[in-house]
């Protein structure tokens, strides 16, 4: 069952990314020109996601368990360091130029346009290459 | 400042979805989404591999769900030429993984359990999205 919740989840975090228009990279890039022409509707994405997510969580995380699984497994990492904020003012960059976000550019695949399947392989590079990084310095 | 294009509604509907979509993922299976996370795992890692793969695969057909429900074109506007859109993947890519998470996992599920880090992340990369549209418009 937990199985069929992984898929369920992927398709409605899809249609929320088109729905929103998150999925459209132009719709992005105006979001984040604010000092020209300012589309400020992706804050509202934000905020919807928010409103449903941080309240539930903290009801959630009450329970014992989840309903499908033994134990609740989310990160808790609490270092603010270098590779964070690095990582960020990379990633920012790198938003900032395509419009592109980690699930929309996945979600997008869908539409099987040429442009954003060349993201999505150059993405899942930059991934492996932090993988590479990692295993070559040992920081894990 | 002009404001343009302006779809709150929408949006916030969206927003709300992808929020019922965290909180199911959550409830259920206990684990929070970070799509970065998701789709890094699901390359680099063994543990829970059906699962990552399994919630790529409902993202992408997601729109095409949309499509066939309600009728409607998905349209999209890339005006990036190749060479920059390739740039734009790998440090997407590399910089989340760097960090830690992207839009959903620091800035939805951290934000909703209260991390600074999350905090900290989506401001700098919001910052640093704002800048890099400011930068590329000039040029």
């Amino acid at each position: 069952m937990n199985k069929l919740i992984s898929l369920l989840s992927g398709i409605i975090f899809g249609i929320g990314l088109v729905i929103s228009e998150m999925i459209n990279p132009q719709k992005v890039l105006g979001f984040l020109d604010i000092f020209g022409n300012w589309d400020p509707s992706l804050a509202f994405v934000m905020i919807g996601a928010l409103t449903v997510s941080l309240p539930m969580f903290h009801i959630i995380k009450k329970k014992e368990k989840p309903l499908f699984e033994e134990k609740f497994d989310y990160s808790n990492n609490k270092n603010i360091d270098q590779r964070l904020i690095l990582g960020s003012i990379l990633f920012g960059a790198g938003w900032g130029l395509g419009g592109l976000c980690p699930g929309p550019a996945i979600s997008s695949l869908a539409l099987l346009n040429f442009y954003s399947i060349s993201f999505v392989i150059s993405m899942f590079i930059g991934f492996y290459f932090v993988k590479l990084l990692d295993s070559t310095t040992q920081a894990r | 400042m002009n404001i343009v294009n302006f779809t709150p509604i929408s949006s916030l509907t969206g927003g709300i979805i992808i929020g019922f979509a965290v909180l199911i993922f959550f409830l259920f299976n206990g684990r929070l989404i970070g799509i970065s996370g998701i789709a890094s795992n699901f390359i680099n890692r063994e543990e829970k591999r059906l699962d990552n793969f399994l919630f790529l695969v409902g993202l992408i057909i997601g729109p095409i769900f949309y499509k066939l429900f309600f009728n409607k074109e998905i349209y999209i506007n890339i005006s990036n030429s190749f060479i920059l859109l390739i740039i734009a993947g790998l440090l997407v890519g590399f910089g989340t993984r760097i960090s830690g998470g992207c839009t959903s996992g620091h800035g939805i599920s951290g934000i909703s359990r209260f991390s600074l880090r999350s905090l900290i992340a989506t401001i700098t990369f919001m910052i640093v999205g704002v800048i890099t549209v400011l930068i590329k418009n000039y040029l």
